[in-house]
């Protein structure tokens, strides 16, 4: 009954969408230290660009997807029947959030293919693209939070 | 933007950088999982030292902001239910957060001594990077963040 209920309110979108966000942020965080980082032992190289493709793979994208469908159901919810212009905050979302996914698969492809043929500049470009991304997104969070 | 749009901004910044932090070292955890390879943990503890940064910005971010809030936005007092349940939150999950993370950076500077000295297996670092007390503390800590989080957004009673 309890989860029935918290399913019906609003909150659970936002939940679904920030916690995806959150996690989307620390998993990107995690893959850019990797790729960019100076190795601390001998075969550190492969071994970093391996741990940041697993983790734009297994952690990043399922949070971004996670972060997504969280907010399209926010949106069809506290939006979905108004026909005036958006506010700024959510123009600045959508953008942040659709430029990231294309991001996000560029680092992810360029990741696994570092990764796979031991390809060094191809791995720091993985991690810079992230980077970007991830600045992106930190925007994203002031914007949603400050409603600028 | 007014001020307290900024503090919501910087404390919802702060809580980004704690549940960041957080999945750092669940992502660190779930690929260290019973390693007893000093170098791969050695490996590591560059993007350990940024979760370790992330999450003192975040922990004292998320306070000072969040209390800040509290006492600046009118619709709010601080001795509301669900702004203290969230204060005691937070105390606890940084204090087993904080137990957790220096048993993790314990075994990990260990196995960074041990890296350099050439010794390539520990069973210090094993048994810390599996079912360990570290990762009772760590899971405890994250399930409190997750509870802190779902209090944040639903604010019971308010």
């Amino acid at each position: 009954m309890i989860g029935v209920l918290a399913f019906s309110r609003p909150e659970f979108p936002l939940f679904l969408h920030v916690f995806g966000a959150m996690i989307l942020v620390g998993a990107a965080t995690t893959a850019v230290v990797a790729q960019l980082a100076p190795g601390v032992v001998t075969g550190d190289g492969d071994r970093m660009r391996r741990f940041s493709f697993r983790t734009l793979l297994f952690a990043a994208l399922p949070a971004y997807i996670v972060m997504r469908v969280g907010a399209e159901w926010m949106y069809s919810k506290e939006f979905g029947d108004s026909t005036a212009d958006d506010p700024t905050w959510i123009g600045i979302g959508y953008m942040t959030a659709d430029i990231g996914a294309l991001l996000l698969l560029i680092a992810l492809i360029t990741a696994g293919i570092a990764s796979r043929k031991a390809k060094y500049r191809l791995g720091k470009a993985s991690g810079v693209v992230a980077a970007i991304a991830l600045v992106g997104w930190i925007v994203a969070v002031w914007a949603m939070s400050g409603k600028p | 933007m007014d001020l307290n749009d900024w503090i919501l901004s910087l404390h919802v910044l702060s809580a980004f950088a704690l549940v960041g932090a957080m999945v750092i070292f669940w992502i660190m955890i779930v690929s260290l999982w019973g390693t007893d390879s000093t170098s791969r943990v050695a490996s590591l503890m560059r993007v350990s030292q940024i979760g370790t940064m992330l999450v003192s910005v975040g922990s004292l971010g998320t306070i000072i902001f969040g209390v800040w809030l509290a006492i600046s936005v009118d619709a709010f007092e601080i001795w509301d239910g669900w702004v203290i349940a969230a204060i005691v939150l937070w105390a606890l999950a940084v204090e087993l957060g904080r137990r957790g993370g220096k048993l993790y950076g314990d075994a990990g500077t260990e196995a960074e001594r041990l890296a350099a000295a050439g010794t390539e297996t520990s069973p210090v670092v094993a048994e810390t990077f599996g079912a360990s007390r570290a990762l009772q503390f760590h899971a405890a800590s994250s399930v409190l963040i997750v509870l802190l989080l779902i209090d944040m957004i639903w604010k019971p009673g308010a």
